[in-house]
């Protein structure tokens, strides 16, 4: 009886543990809220194919503290990136901004489709000039007629 | 002819830019800081072994130091000490510590086993300093010049390598602007 309460209690040990951050929801949904919308938005740096929003890792905890806490002095959403950024560069940003070198990844797809497009006019383009259109005499066209009437006929 | 060596071409550039990528010394975690050639974020914070005395970064005014972000719960920290060890006992370059999200009595505790290379150390118990200076772990060590200017940023352990190919000449060079 006595393990199966421990059992039962070790399996309570990772909800404690996130007992801090729940506090902060219960204590204020509004601020949590917007903060999960703003952190949704940015990259968590320690594992960086994750969200600020959804990472375990003790410095997005830090930095989701950070948010809250200027959530609460009435910053606004745009300061609040923008403290962001300047300690740690566009790359926290989900949706970097268009710069220098940004151009590539803004818009490098668009000028793939353009070239893929162009390549596929050029081929098209070509392949009318290679397979030309045969012009039948008029003895071969009623052949052909005769041929087909036949095959309806079947 | 053609139509089989385009492909070919644009798959081994494609595989060039793949294998290059992956080369271990190419870290995607190593993020470009923006921080460099700005004043360095300013704190005050209780020092590790005199916790009422405080140090502020305008303190060094006038000299180039390093600053080193560390904790003793930090494995890659401990693989850079003997590193930061030897430095000290050269006397080129004052060494601040920071001790970042740590329990002071655990770091007044490996310091006096492990040697102290610090000139002093400050604590920072929350983190918040280690935000400021855009930090995503420790060890990481700036290089401060005379006008309190970030010029160099080492992201994770300073290794003998990189301590006299990049850290040393950039002190040395530093000494001797205004």
């Amino acid at each position: 009886m006595n393990k199966l309460l421990i059992a039962a209690l070790l399996g309570l040990l990772p909800i404690a543990s996130w007992a801090g951050e729940a506090k902060d929801l219960a204590e204020d949904p509004v601020v949590e809220k917007r903060m999960v919308a703003l952190a949704s938005n940015l990259r968590c740096l320690v594992c960086q194919n994750e969200s600020l929003a959804s990472s375990h890792a003790e410095l997005a905890e830090d930095l989701r503290r950070e948010v809250r806490e200027q959530i609460r002095a009435g910053k606004s959403d745009k300061e609040i990136t923008d403290y962001l950024v300047a300690r740690y560069g566009d790359f926290v940003l989900y949706d970097p901004p268009v710069k220098s070198y940004t151009v590539l990844l803004w818009f490098g797809p668009f000028a793939l489709l353009l070239c893929g497009a162009g390549v596929l006019f050029y081929q098209l383009r070509r392949r009318r000039k290679t397979v030309p259109e045969t012009n039948l005499s008029a003895e071969a066209h009623q052949r052909a007629a005769a041929l087909l009437e036949d095959e309806d006929k079947q | 002819m053609m139509r089989f060596i385009l492909p070919l071409v644009i798959f081994l550039a494609l595989a060039a830019l793949l294998f290059v990528s992956l080369r271990e010394d190419r870290d995607p975690h190593l993020v470009p800081s923006p921080l460099i050639d700005k004043a360095a974020p300013a704190f005050n914070l209780p020092q590790l072994h005199e916790p009422a005395k405080k140090f502020s970064p305008a303190n060094m005014k006038g000299r180039v130091w390093l600053f080193n972000l560390w904790a003793s719960w930090c494995v890659s920290c401990r693989e850079e000490h003997p590193v930061l060890m030897a430095l000290s006992q050269q006397n080129v370059v004052p060494i601040v510590g920071l001790d970042y999200k740590d329990k002071n009595a655990d770091a007044e505790a490996w310091l006096a086993t492990g040697g102290n290379p610090y000139v002093l150390n400050v604590t920072d118990a929350e983190g918040r300093i280690g935000i400021d200076y855009g930090i995503t772990g420790v060890p990481e060590t700036f290089v401060i010049d005379k006008n309190g200017v970030i010029r160099y940023k080492e992201i994770g352990v300073v290794t003998p390598k990189n301590l006299h190919d990049t850290i040393l000449p950039l002190v040395a060079k530093l000494e001797q602007e205004p």
